[in-house]
């Protein structure tokens, strides 16, 4: 498994490396990757549904639990089956899709490498791991949708995307440590396996919880998938049916049947946002004209459903959620693939203006009605056959209230899918009277090439297939529902269950269902004169300009750009928490303090002095740094005097240095000091460097006096030569003992040394243009 | 730094705020070249280079090291700021500041990982004896390539700083003149 998602990183590069040689041919060198994954997976699918789960990993940090840990149970194979196949085609359509423009090769790596991090997402099994993909498919996905980087709206919707999910990622990181310590392991099969309790926990799922409602746009995060109909159709058609949105469901999927039953608000809340997602997507699709935007509310619909399903821990739904899983994919992936063929035949994908299609390109028009029969429920169909799962479970699931409401909604929004559906099949292709527009589309449209029809094909004809014979995806459908719930057996897929309660609710859906199509002109009508919800993409803009007002006057009050206020700000902390730690040190060193060890040193000292007050009181910013250069050379010479040459010379050269820089420095700064504005600040100034002075000096006694444990030192010096090799005390701490952190601070040397030559070049070039 | 060193002049390098102009003795670098100046430095240059070597390599046993030879070498580049301003110093090191201090950073860390594959924890110190011609036994420890790493990017900086800081009062300089 390591392999493939190595495969899948390789291939990404080369195919962004190489993007400009290959053209379109990049397409076929990424399908490569999720090809063979396909082949692999296909390869062990039969262990795998005989419950035999496939674990793989590497170790990286084990005594922190980390390592990449992956693991293949039945509803990781699902997922995986879906990613990689649905990833194969979608490669292949792209490829009749766009043109040899340059960016080809840079579109089909990102692709790759988005599919890549879907796969490792659903094969991970630690938490920190699944994190780290769930990231990476949303900087993947940012990349994707805003592909067409000269529009602006692509870029903002983009941008959407990112920031949404990305604040849901961080709150489940947050989320994913306190559950992963109350658990004692960050496995996800373990923790699934004995779920953790308690407050912490709950807190935890809370935050989980919303990391997956947002990637999975359910309501009120939604409003990034409709706008992320910005990206090229193949990106919609690959993210929006068997990828990115369902990763949420997945975790959801995951977690519930170990929390929903303990956690109190877990199914209180995943049931009323999925149902509420499921009504408002459908009723919103309703209104859409453009055939990718009423696809986009659609799917919004239908991820309500499986949150719903998934969410609410119980086996039967946890079952008919798979079901729906397997069969949305297959559908929506085929519909959103259709919307493309139309939009690159008829440049248009406003319902209002296109007209005759099906007969214009015969196949697409099979092709898109058996998926939107799919989506909508229709025998002999997987889609039917998941419905049928629904229903069938959901009447089952038990006899509360909540229970009804449930079922009466999931109803409700399977008669909005079916209307949409219709909606989208007889905006697409049917020919409509076109009185009321100038500009019909239809008949000059060009018929689509094979090639490019194929994929959606494939995916119809599977469709088909699996809803005859609907026993093969029943044997992964139910090993993915066992290998999340181990409780759920006895629970298979058919076509066919009889005369049941669940049949007569399928026929109350299509009938109302029917009603809703036909009646489409009254309802387009009642939805204009109902007001308006809020809008959640409203709501969006708001909160961006408000953080940002919020970053601006926070930067202006905290960053004025004055240092002297940096300078007193800092001191001041210093002098208000350890100064007041200080002063609670009641027992003040007695013994062992001498004046001095030898007349030198006062000698010394007096100069340091003299030289301090003198940079203090000098009016002439050189004389200033004159002085100072005076009390560090000074220092110097005490470090000479203590026996410690090494300090001695860094010092020397450090004040030279810095006495250079100086001079540098000064010739762009007016030759004085300016007085202070107000006498008070001037005051306070001195008030405050002599407390800093008194602070450090009492600090400096009492620290060296307070030491119960033995130095350091003693122990550095006796292993220096026999460990670091060499007999320099001083070189061996600095290289080997304490070598990390002389690393540490030569990079902080290097950035610091990149910032000022970045500043300095800003400058520059301002001064330049101005 | 593409102009070459600017023209002798007497005016200051930039209008002051005080309406003053600057005295010419401000430690200014691009003044009339010193012929004396010129022959110091250019004795003393490479010496002081040399000694910041010796200074890196007998640093693990006497006083020296990686930051302190850094800093003696960083010293005499400064002379050549002194003799010549940047552009003198641009003209003294083939490499420039970044590419020192990106090597030296990677020499480092390439230090520190290289124990790992050894099987050891990263930045544990090794040990290699050998002998070479002329110079009889040398002993060499991984922590004197750590040091060499210290030593560059310390090097690096200096130069740096004195490239841009320095640069810039001499490109306004020009610029005022040709204006």
């Amino acid at each position: 498994m390591v392999f493939l998602l190595a495969l899948h990183a390789v291939v990404a590069v080369v195919a962004a490396a190489a993007g400009r040689r290959l053209g379109r041919h990049a397409f076929w060198l990424c399908a490569v990757a999720p090809g063979a994954t396909l082949a692999w997976i296909a390869a062990r699918a039969a262990r795998v549904l005989d419950d035999r789960p496939l674990v793989e990993g590497i170790r990286w940090v084990p005594d922190m639990g980390l390592g990449l840990d992956l693991r293949m149970d039945g509803f990781s194979l699902l997922m995986a089956g879906l990613v990689s196949g649905v990833g194969v085609l979608i490669l292949l359509y792209s490829r009749s899709y766009f043109t040899d423009e340059a960016a080809v090769g840079r579109f089909a790596g990102t692709l790759t490498a988005f599919a890549g991090a879907m796969l490792g997402l659903v094969l991970a099994d630690n938490l920190l791991v699944l994190y780290v993909f769930w990231e990476l498919t949303s900087i993947t996905s940012y990349l994707l949708i805003g592909f067409e980087d000269k529009k602006g709206s692509a870029r903002a919707a983009a941008l959407q995307a990112l920031l949404v999910t990305g604040a849901g990622g961080l709150a489940m990181l947050g989320g994913f440590v306190l559950v992963g310590q109350a658990a004692g392991t960050y496995s996800l099969s373990a923790v699934v396996a004995d779920p953790p309790s308690g407050p912490t926990v709950s807190v935890g799922l809370a935050l989980v919880l919303l990391g997956a409602l947002t990637k999975s746009a359910q309501v009120p995060f939604h409003s990034w998938l409709p706008g992320a109909m910005a990206a090229p159709t193949p990106v919609s058609a690959y993210l929006h049916s068997a990828t990115m949105v369902k990763a949420g469901v997945y975790l959801i999927a995951r977690l519930a049947p170990a929390f929903a039953a303990d956690v109190g608000y877990w199914r209180p809340v995943v049931i009323t946002v999925g149902l509420t997602t499921m009504l408002l997507g459908g009723y919103r699709a309703l209104r859409q004209h453009d055939l990718k935007l009423l696809l986009a509310h659609g799917t919004v619909s239908q991820l309500g459903l499986m949150v719903l399903l998934v969410g609410a821990g119980r086996p039967g739904l946890t079952f008919a959620g798979a079901a729906l899983i397997l069969s949305h994919g297959l559908f929506k992936a085929a519909l959103f693939l259709v919307v493309g063929i139309i939009d690159h035949e008829a440049h248009t994908r406003d319902l209002r203006v296109l007209t005759g299609l099906a007969r214009r390109m015969p196949v697409t028009f099979a092709v898109a009605a058996l998926a939107a029969a799919s989506m909508a429920g229709l025998p002999p169909l997987l889609g039917f056959v998941a419905k049928e799962a629904i229903y069938d479970t959901m009447l089952h699931a038990g006899s509360g209230v909540g229970d009804a409401v449930a079922l009466a909604g999931v109803v409700v929004g399977s008669a909005l899918t079916l209307a949409y559906g219709a909606r989208f099949l007889w905006g697409g292709f049917a020919t409509k009277g076109t009185a009321t527009w100038r500009d019909p589309v239809g008949p000059e449209v060009a018929v689509p090439s094979r090639r490019f029809v194929a994929p959606a094909a494939v995916l119809a004809v599977l469709t088909v297939a699996l809803g005859a014979v609907p026993a093969p995806a029943s044997a992964v459908v139910e090993s993915a529902a066992s290998s999340l719930d181990p409780a759920i057996g006895g629970l298979h897929l058919s076509l066919w269950h009889g005369f049941t309660a669940a049949l007569s609710l399928s026929v109350v859906t299509v009938a109302a269902g029917t009603v809703l199509f036909l009646g489409r002109a009254r309802v387009e009508r009642l939805q204009a004169r109902l007001p308006r919800m809020p809008s959640a993409a409203n709501t969006y803009q708001a909160s961006l300009t408000s953080v940002n007002r919020v970053a601006a006057r926070t930067t202006g009050i905290v960053q004025n750009g004055s240092l002297p206020t940096y300078i007193a700000v800092i001191l001041l902390t210093v002098l208000a928490l350890p100064g007041l730690a200080l002063i609670r040190v009641r027992d003040l060193p007695s013994s062992g303090m001498e004046l001095a060890e030898s007349p030198l040193q006062v000698a010394v000292a007096a100069v340091v002095i003299a030289a301090a007050a003198g940079a203090a009181y000098a009016r002439r910013r050189f004389a200033a740094v004159l002085f100072l250069g005076g009390v560090g050379y000074g220092v110097a010479v005490l470090f000479l005097i203590q026996g410690a040459p090494d300090l001695a010379l860094t010092q020397l050269l450090v004040e030279t240095l810095a006495l250079v820089i100086f001079v540098l420095v000064l010739r762009h700064l007016p030759e004085r000091f300016e007085p202070a504005p107000w006498r008070f600040r001037e005051r306070a100034r001195w008030v405050l460097s002599a407390g800093v002075g008194l602070f450090v000096a009492a600090f400096v006694l009492v620290a060296g006096n307070s030491r119960t444990a033995p130095p350091v030192s003693q122990e550095y010096v006796e292993r220096a030569l026999p460990e670091g090799g060499g007999r320099n005390v001083v070189n061996v701490i600095l290289t080997d003992f304490r070598g990390l952190d002389t690393l540490g601070e030569i990079t902080v040397l290097t950035v610091a040394a990149l910032g000022i030559a970045g500043l300095v070049l800003a400058g520059r070039r301002r001064e330049e243009e101005a | 730094m593409t102009s070459p060193r600017p023209a002798p002049s007497g005016a200051g390098p930039r209008p002051r705020p005080e309406g003053r102009p600057a005295r010419p003795s401000r430690g200014h670098p691009a003044q009339e070249p010193s012929l004396i100046l010129e022959t110091c430095v250019a004795g003393l240059f490479h010496t002081v280079l040399l000694f910041s070597l010796f200074l890196l390599f007998a640093g693990h046993n006497r006083a020296g090291g990686g930051f302190v030879g850094g800093l003696v070498a960083g010293a005499a580049f400064v002379l050549r700021y002194v003799q010549g301003g940047g552009g003198e110093v641009k003209g003294a090191t083939p490499i420039s500041p970044m590419a020192l201090m990106g090597g030296g950073l990677t020499l480092a860390v390439a230090t520190g990982a290289a124990s790992w594959l050894v099987g050891g924890q990263f930045l544990e110190s090794g040990k290699v004896e050998m002998d070479v011609p002329l110079f009889g036994t040398v002993k060499a420890t991984s922590a004197l390539a750590f040091d060499v790493g210290v030593y560059l990017v310390v090097v690096g900086l200096v130069v740096g700083v004195l490239t841009t800081l320095g640069d810039e009062g001499q490109e306004r300089m020009s610029g005022e003149e040709q204006a």
